[in-house]
């Protein structure tokens, strides 16, 4: 049995198609990422499968249960953890765990060994309000009212937006360790770096899925020859690559330019474009410390590929 | 069970840690009730008066004479001719222009039909019609002696609407319209306002993914308020008894009794506000603009209902705080007990019970 099985779910906001049918299914205890840019509709997918909104149409099952007609079964049972902050801000950091503990019927101390390694870091603060709590915290916090009922599967919808890169980690070996407790965990993120660390992704792209595998099988079938290029003038590179006839496609990486070049020439010339024609090119655009490597493919260098 | 403490005890974190809201909720309805009660006052003392008497004779003299010596008037002039009545209002000198027939004494011995024609500023309506009643209720005292000395028999018009308010004391009126007020604001605009905070801050979101019935969330939000509006209703009444000096002659069990039944209605409209926005402003506007304004202004707390046009006569009708505002007037200061109110009691639990319905039936068990 799938914990999730998602079939040609559609939904709009008035003329706006926020998701244009969307299939896929979860495996039971794998770490499931939904990774795309903010308004591709993650948040939307999150919100059908937590019955917290309506498809218009087609169909999703979490864990045996329609979203739809069984939604009260599966309230009972999920953890979800929205976009946004979302726990009351005036009240401290225990009380908003006593809360959710007493809404889904249990205690602190019946499933405490399941977010103790969370919890711990921040119980120093537990007579805190959740509102004076810093960002890494705040998720800590979040984190643990939604395991405290022990769910058997975890929704995250952008976990980690807004948090520092060292607690993000953390978040991120937080979720390895639920992940070793047998929980399934679905979780989005507009960071393509995080991609790595799901067992398998889906890569949505204005409510659509571009492609769902594992990150290496999705970094494997990359099959175009990847550059990444620098100089001293970045944004002027970015423009004058666009213009060379063998480069197909250039996007800005950070601190590089990554391109993805034709290799076959005019015809006539015997030898395959390479980093000598392009720096050549580059030189005649009066480019000075030129840098060209042969990079492998990352998951966002597939995303762009697949979105184009 | 455990469920519902835990989430009511919550909404009286919320309330309790917020200093400006206690602040508001519990110092609000005192601070209404001495404004109205003792700032705002329909009550009007010395008023200047301009008298034509053509007559000149004892009746007339006498007359002048109560009115003169009322709190309520000065005598400004006396005329000389009726032309100059519209000069004088024009003027606006005066409140209140008192105008006798000719031979006004003869004519009130011989036929019974002497008259007093009494004239007020009709651009401030309220004004106009507390000076009148005045001076006719003045007039009427005049009459009764007459009647008593001379022992003829005097046609003698009874003012019904000056029997249990005499002097007219604007607390009387005051204080079930502030009570009804008060009720109103706290249920339904608290109410309205602390469900769109929690849609509008994503809270509901999260509760909402939980096997917490909606139903309870929302229960849970409704006790803290109820309980508020009960020590509210309780210090407007202290207030109105021992600094206004308003009586309750009817029983406290038939006012309570009413009161939580309009707190009932108000709460459902609040639920129902709700339900319609997910943002705090918004729910604040529609409470403000949608529920205070006419139980301000069409329940007869401002203005009496018998002045209206049949139109808004026939909206004061579904006012639920008209009906509230007239039960407490009965039962608090006519002294009438339950049965009497019946059908204030009546009309504001159907509105209670097709308001709840209603407000059930609109809740959202999903986020739209």
């Amino acid at each position: 049995m799938h914990a999730v099985k998602v079939h040609e779910i559609k939904r709009n906001y008035n003329k706006v198609e926020a998701l244009k049918g969307v299939s896929f299914e979860v495996r039971p205890g794998e770490i499931f990422g939904i990774i795309g840019p903010d308004g591709a509709g993650k948040t939307t997918l999150f919100r059908i499968l937590t019955t917290l909104l309506l498809a218009d149409s087609g169909t999703a099952i979490v864990d045996g249960n329609d979203v739809v007609k069984d939604f009260k079964e599966i309230r009972k049972k999920v953890g979800y953890m929205p976009g946004r902050f979302s726990l009351y801000q005036d009240l401290t950091v225990e009380e908003n765990l006593t809360i959710f503990a007493s809404i889904f019927k249990t205690t602190i101390e019946e499933n405490y060994h399941l977010i103790k390694d969370i919890y711990q870091q921040i119980e120093p603060f537990k007579n805190r309000r959740a509102g004076a709590l810093s960002g890494g915290m705040k998720q800590k916090l979040a984190l643990s009212c939604a395991l405290i009922h022990k769910p058997v599967i975890l929704f995250l919808d952008e976990p980690t937006t807004g948090v520092d890169p060292v607690s993000r980690k953390e978040f991120w070996e937080m979720l390895a360790n639920l992940k070793r407790e047998g929980i399934t965990i679905l979780v989005s993120t507009p960071y393509m770096d995080e991609a790595n660390l799901c067992d398998r992704i889906a890569l949505i792209r204005e409510g659509s899925f571009l492609k769902i595998d594992s990150p290496q099988n999705i970094v494997n079938q990359y099959s175009k020859r990847l550059w990444s290029v620098r100089s001293n003038d970045m944004s002027r590179l970015l423009k004058d690559l666009r213009t060379h006839k063998n480069i197909m496609t250039c996007f800005a990486f950070g601190d590089t330019h990554h391109v993805t070049v034709n290799q076959e020439k005019p015809s006539g010339e015997e030898d395959r474009f390479g980093f000598k024609d392009l720096k050549d090119f580059l030189e005649e655009k009066s480019h000075s410390e030129i840098e060209i490597t042969a990079i492998d493919a990352g998951i966002e260098d597939c995303f762009m590929e697949l979105a184009n | 069970m455990r469920q519902f403490i835990t989430f009511t005890r919550k909404e009286f974190y919320h309330i309790l840690r917020d200093r400006w809201t206690m602040l508001m909720l519990l110092a609000f309805p005192l601070i209404m009730i001495i404004l109205f009660g003792f700032g705002i006052t329909t009550e009007i003392k010395n008023s200047k008066i301009a008298v034509y008497d053509p007559s000149k004779d004892l009746a007339t003299q006498n007359i002048i004479k109560k009115l003169e010596t009322s709190e309520y008037f000065i005598l400004s002039e006396y005329l000389n001719s009726p032309d100059q009545i519209e000069l004088i209002f024009k003027e606006g000198k005066i409140g209140l222009m008192v105008v006798f027939s000719e031979r006004f004494y003869e004519n009130l011995i011989h036929t019974g039909d002497a008259q007093i024609l009494l004239i007020a500023d009709g651009t401030d309506p309220n004004t106009a019609s507390t000076l009148t009643n005045y001076a006719s209720r003045i007039i009427m005292m005049y009459l009764q002696e007459l009647t008593d000395i001379e022992h003829l028999p005097f046609q003698i018009n009874t003012e019904v609407k000056l029997l249990y308010n005499p002097t007219l004391e604007g607390a009387y009126n005051i204080v079930p319209g502030v009570m009804g007020m008060v009720l109103m604001l706290i249920c339904a605009l608290m109410t309205s306002v602390s469900i769109a905070r929690e849609k509008e801050l994503g809270t509901m979101e999260v509760i909402l993914v939980s096997p917490m019935p909606p139903l309870l969330i929302v229960l849970s939000k409704v006790v803290p308020y109820f309980t508020i509006s009960l020590i509210n209703f309780t210090n407007v009444l202290i207030l109105a008894v021992f600094l206004l000096g308003v009586p309750v002659n009817g029983s406290l069990f038939t006012l309570y009794l009413v009161s939580i039944i309009f707190i009932f209605v108000a709460l459902a409209l609040g639920l129902l506000i709700s339900s319609v926005t997910n943002r705090q402003l918004v729910a604040l506007l529609m409470s403000a603009m949608g529920l205070m304004m006419p139980v301000v202004m069409l329940s007869g707390l401002m203005f009496p209902i018998e002045n209206m046009p049949l139109i808004l006569q026939g909206i004061a009708q579904i006012i639920p705080a008209k009906w509230y505002i007239e039960a407490i007037r009965d039962v608090m200061i006519k002294g009438l007990g339950p049965a009497d109110v019946i059908k204030e009691i009546g009309i504001l639990s159907l509105m209670a019970v097709v308001l709840i319905g209603a407000s059930l039936k609109k809740f959202k068990i999903r986020l739209e």
